[in-house]
């Protein structure tokens, strides 16, 4: 059978500086059998105990990811799970894959060099609105940008949950929090927003309760080769309950709710009674439906290459969710980091063995006879 | 004078005729300090290092001193521009580029003023005459000027038309006069290259390598280059010049070598022995910035380099790629390393391998970016939270720094820690002849990756350790049936997981320490230099002070007395033996560019009352102080009674 390594080593011809890795991996195959890549949820459960708080949303997110990873035919070992700090934070413990639940806001760029050095990986970013958008605000954006392939997991729960609740960059103005008992001032962030700005190739948004949305996102995010981002609303019942009660409520949330799906008209609502349609500036609106053409209505297109489309629709909801679109914004095709450095290093060795004694004398040695 | 024997009077050798029926004489020195001095637009650097590399072919001994400004174009003609190259050559081994010039050779009044004062009396001054002019000589404050109105009588000064004379010799080239000028320090570099009968070939053949796409450029330098050469051959202001003698060394193949060239080929050479990808992850900061330069161009070997966002980044893909089974690098200064401090703690932590090259600078904060200092190593021994220790490791010299990488791997990989490797600025830019090592001769670096399982119900446990090295197994993703979590949670002994029990943190972190206490059973005995054996007075110090303290000794010896040298490359752990040898000796003296930071390590740790001599002018000691220094300690140990352990400590 061959392993996903064993195809990379085919497929590339493994260099000789990676050849102990995939060696120690081979062993580990000779001696413990073949890599398994038929999985069941439980496969993927460690001993250790689940300690979020009862009621949490990151269980049901963590229930929603073990159910769906044994569809993608990974074997648990290829699977890297790296997380920063914070309640989220904590999901490596519970997934027996490798992990690393690292420090503050740092994930993205640990990953960044594991990705990037072990491309034959499936490498996951577990993180929290604080972790990826305060302290960790910069690495994402960049890692966005540079499309390392990694999937990114941000579990917004509009607070700081570990720290036990203050308010987080995407909180709305004026949430009461103990650090801010007369309201917040800043402005939030919209995460969609952000990571489109950043260039994203894949941005999508699921609810943490919709397990058949948020499997679907999840699956088109694995899939795709780049950095996907995909921004899961997730209840933190002990110190933001309700956050996004708008959108959960069966009567609110088909009436807020616009569903992305790629070729298909965007009309939501009530009977489909509003649509969105572009305002005539180069951005979109919201629409009654039967106040206008039918040709004016917009069919959604992830692929579209200009990000100018997703952030508009990224700018279609309130800071108090109402018209928040939920799916896949954009999924675009561009080359991946890790391959790029990798068809570096291919071309530098081809055109140049490394040949250490030539390095270390150079160009202008001298000799000193005995 | 430096270090090195007094000259002996020069001796004439040759009296040779010049073309045009000059007699010019040949007068034979053991050594020359040379100091290029100019605007930072000048190409000083340049041409320091080109005349570097022609001496080094050459086969002398040499060291170097490149001194220039943090902003890139200062304002032309004035001091902060002033950029300045200084090379010390010789026929015998030395260890320092030289206290002060014999020679020097001043691009503009900037130049002149910025550097006169280093220059002894009587010492020949080579000045560019063309740019003295009024505007030039106003922008430093000169009313005079000072080739012309006797101020510079008590030096040997040469006034030559530098420019014009190169402006002269490219007339013919097509290039304008602006850039025909720039030419000049091609010029300046022939005339030396005259005068002291350095081998001109590697010059014009690294000027056509160097503009190979330009080569009416290259036609340019060149002749302004060989233009230079003949205006010493035939003009009478130079009636002299010089042989510096090839200096004798150990049989082998030699190259002229930077210390961050150095490092850098240390840690190619590192992943190399190991066959390991070397990966690494840096953010571009003076005078670390070579390295990563460097590395870059090394992808052929599997070097992947990656420029992060900032240094956190830097470190953190470092670590992830370590984690994946790379030898993961990250390479800064001292302002890097302070923002790499929790990621530092989390490698502490999660005892992976990992290097942290800190190439000092003056500091603190922004400080002096490129001057050089040893500042950063208690940051680099306690700059963490919690107790989070880390091996430091320090090279002495720019060649050193191969080694001195090497060793930093080795520790990193046989001990699943991060290491920091503490260069400097004056290592990192500074240059000598190099013995290149015979590629097998180099440390066996390879280690195991964990492949099964290794509890007692068949299960992985990531943190039972190695008895002998305390090393935990390393056990990299895609190694089937050791899927494991890692963090920087306190982990329970054995599994890994997170524990909070008391007793268990107290275990790990004691553990944690005794596994880099560990390493220094790992180290060989430390050597003394003492060659009389009857030394009293130890000096000890780390790092690139190794030169100019070694100098201070040589002096010291050479007026009788003796001295004992220790020199660590180990700051942590220190060598076993080492509080012994310093309780053997009635005074220790430790001369550092900072406020004292390895003394103050050694009276904690040794209870020995270790004498601080510190010094933090960006630039290294010089040998003739350090010696006066020496000097009054062993006369003050000679006529105190009992000089050992003064203030009751003992
Ligand atoms: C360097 C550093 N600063 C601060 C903290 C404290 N801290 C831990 S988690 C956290 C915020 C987490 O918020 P978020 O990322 O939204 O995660 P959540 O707990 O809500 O899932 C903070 C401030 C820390 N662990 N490290
Ligand atoms: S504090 Fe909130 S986010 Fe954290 S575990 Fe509890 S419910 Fe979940
Ligand atoms: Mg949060």
């Amino acid at each position: 059978m061959t392993t996903p390594i064993d195809a990379h080593v085919h497929e590339l011809g493994m260099p000789a500086f990676d050849q102990r890795i995939a060696d120690a991996v081979a062993r580990s195959v000779e001696l413990g059998g073949e890599k398994q890549t038929t999985l069941k949820a439980k496969d993927l459960k460690t001993d250790q105990e689940v300690r979020w708080c009862p009621g949490c949303g990151d269980y049901v997110i963590l229930n929603a990811v073990q159910s769906f990873l044994p569809s993608l035919g990974i074997a648990r070992e290829d699977m890297v799970i790296v997380s920063g700090i914070g309640c989220s934070s904590r999901f490596p413990y519970y997934m027996n894959t490798y992990g690393m639940h690292s420090i503050h806001g740092r994930a993205p760029a640990i990953a960044t060099g594991l990705a990037a050095s072990r491309p034959e990986l499936s490498v996951w970013v577990v993180t929290g609105d604080g972790d990826a958008l305060s302290i960790g605000g910069n690495h994402l954006i960049h890692t966005l940008r540079r499309n390392v392939n990694l999937t990114i997991l941000l579990f917004n729960n509009r607070i700081y949950g570990l720290t036990k609740g203050q308010y987080s960059p995407t909180s709305e103005i004026g949430k009461v929090t103990k650090s801010t008992p007369m309201g917040s001032l800043d402005h939030p962030f919209n995460p969609v927003s952000l990571a489109l700005g950043a260039d994203a190739t894949f941005v999508g948004r699921a609810m943490d309760s919709d397990r058949k949305g948020l499997t679907d996102v999840l699956r088109q995010a694995a899939e795709h080769q780049g950095t996907a981002l995909v921004e899961i609303y997730q209840n933190c019942n002990i110190f933001n309950d309700g956050a996004f009660e708008l959108l959960k409520d069966p009567l609110t949330g088909t009436q807020w709710t616009i569903p992305l799906v790629h070729g298909e008209k965007l009309v939501f609502g009530p009977d489909g009674a509003s649509c969105v349609v572009a305002d005539g500036a180069g951005g979109l609106r919201i629409a009654e439906t039967n106040q206008v053409e039918e040709s004016q209505i917009v069919v959604h297109d992830a692929h579209r290459t200009d990000p100018s489309y997703a952030f508009a629709l990224s700018r279609l909801s309130s800071q108090d969710l109402r018209y928040t679109p939920m799916g896949v914004f954009r999924s675009i095709q561009k080359p991946t980091y890790e391959a790029m450095m990798a068809d570096q290093l291919e071309d530098a060795r081809s055109g140049q063995p490394a040949d250490l004694a030539g390095l270390l004398a150079g160009n202008d040695s001298w000799t000193v006879e005995a | 004078m430096s270090e090195s024997t007094p000259s002996t009077e020069p001796t004439t050798l040759t009296q040779a005729s010049a073309p045009g029926g000059l007699v010019k004489s040949v007068v034979q020195l053991d050594r020359v300090v040379i100091r290029l001095a100019g605007d930072s637009g000048d190409g000083m650097q340049l041409t320091g290092n080109r005349f570097t590399s022609e001496t080094a072919s050459f086969g002398n001994d040499l060291s170097t001193l490149p001194n220039f400004p943090a902003e890139i174009r200062a304002p032309t003609g004035t001091l902060p521009g002033v950029s300045s190259f200084q090379l010390h050559f010789a026929d015998h081994d030395i260890m320092t580029p030289g206290d002060a010039p014999d020679v020097l050779v001043v691009m503009n009044p900037a130049a002149l003023k910025a550097n006169i004062a280093d220059l002894p009396g009587g010492g020949l001054l080579i000045a560019d005459s063309d740019e003295f002019t009024a505007r030039n000589l106003a922008k430093v404050g000169y009313a005079e000027n000072p080739l012309e109105d006797g101020s510079l009588d008590g030096w040997q000064l040469v006034s030559v038309p530098l420019t014009s004379m190169t402006t002269d010799a490219l007339a013919g080239s097509g290039l304008g006069k602006k850039e025909a000028e720039r030419s000049k320090n091609m010029f300046t570099l022939g005339l030396l290259s005259w005068m002291y009968h350095r081998p001109t070939e590697g010059t014009i053949r690294f000027l056509e390598r160097q503009f190979r796409k330009k080569p009416e450029i290259a036609a340019a330098n060149i002749a302004a280059f060989r233009a230079g050469f003949n205006y010493g051959e035939t003009t009478e202001a130079f009636a002299v010049s010089y042989e510096v003698k090839p200096a004798p060394m150990a049989p082998g193949t030699y190259r002229n070598i930077s210390g961050n060239q150095a490092l850098a080929y240390g840690l190619v050479a590192a992943g190399q022995r190991s066959g390991l990808p070397v990966f690494l992850g840096a953010y571009p900061i003076t005078p670390a910035s070579d390295v990563l330069h460097e590395l870059s161009k090394h992808k052929a070997f599997g070097v992947r380099t990656y420029q992060a966002e900032d240094e956190i980044a830097g470190i953190g893909a470092a670590l992830g790629a370590s984690f994946g089974g790379a030898l993961g690098i990250t390479t800064t200064s001292g302002p890097g390393v302070a923002l790499k401090g929790e990621t530092i703690g989390l490698a502490v932590m999660t005892e992976l391998p990992l290097v942290i090259v800190d190439v000092q600078r003056g500091g603190p904060s922004t400080g002096l970016p490129t001057k050089t200092e040893q500042s950063d190593l208690l940051q680099a021994l306690f700059g963490r939270n919690g107790e989070a220790p880390v091996p430091v490791v320090a090279p002495r010299s720019p060649g050193d720094c191969f080694d001195a990488a090497i060793e930093a791997c080795r520790i990193a990989l046989t001990y699943r820690t991060p290491v920091f490797l503490l260069s400097d600025g004056y290592l990192a830019n500074g240059a000598e002849p190099w013995a290149v090592p015979d590629v097998e001769s180099l440390p066996d670096l390879r280690t195991e990756f964990a492949t099964e399982p290794n509890g007692p119900d068949g299960e992985f446990l990531p943190y039972l350790r190695d008895p002998e090295t305390l090393a935990r197994p390393w056990a990299v993703p895609g190694t089937k049936g050791l899927q494991h979590r890692i963090g920087g949670l306190e982990k329970a002994d054995g599994t890994g997981n997170i524990s909070y029990d008391p007793a268990n943190h107290d275990f790990m972190t004691r553990t944690r320490q005794a596994k880099i206490d560990g390493i220094a059973a790992s180290l060989p005995p430390t050597e003394v230099d003492d060659p009389d054996g009857d030394a009293t007075v130890a000096v000890i110090g780390w790092g690139s002070t190794y030169g100019p303290i070694g100098a201070a000794c040589r002096r010291i010896r050479r007026s009788g007395r003796s001295i004992a040298q220790v020199h660590l490359r180990h700051l942590n752990p220190l060598p076993a033996d080492l509080g012994d040898i310093l309780r053997s000796y009635d005074r220790v003296v430790c001369p550092e560019m900072n406020l004292g930071q390895l003394s103050m390590l050694l009276r904690a740790k040794y209870l020995v009352d270790v004498q601080s001599h510190t010094q933090v002018r960006g630039l290294p000691f010089r040998a003739a102080e350090l010696a006066a220094v020496l000097q009054d300690v062993i006369d003050g140990a000679a006529t105190t009674a009992d000089p050992v352990l003064s203030g009751g400590q003992s």
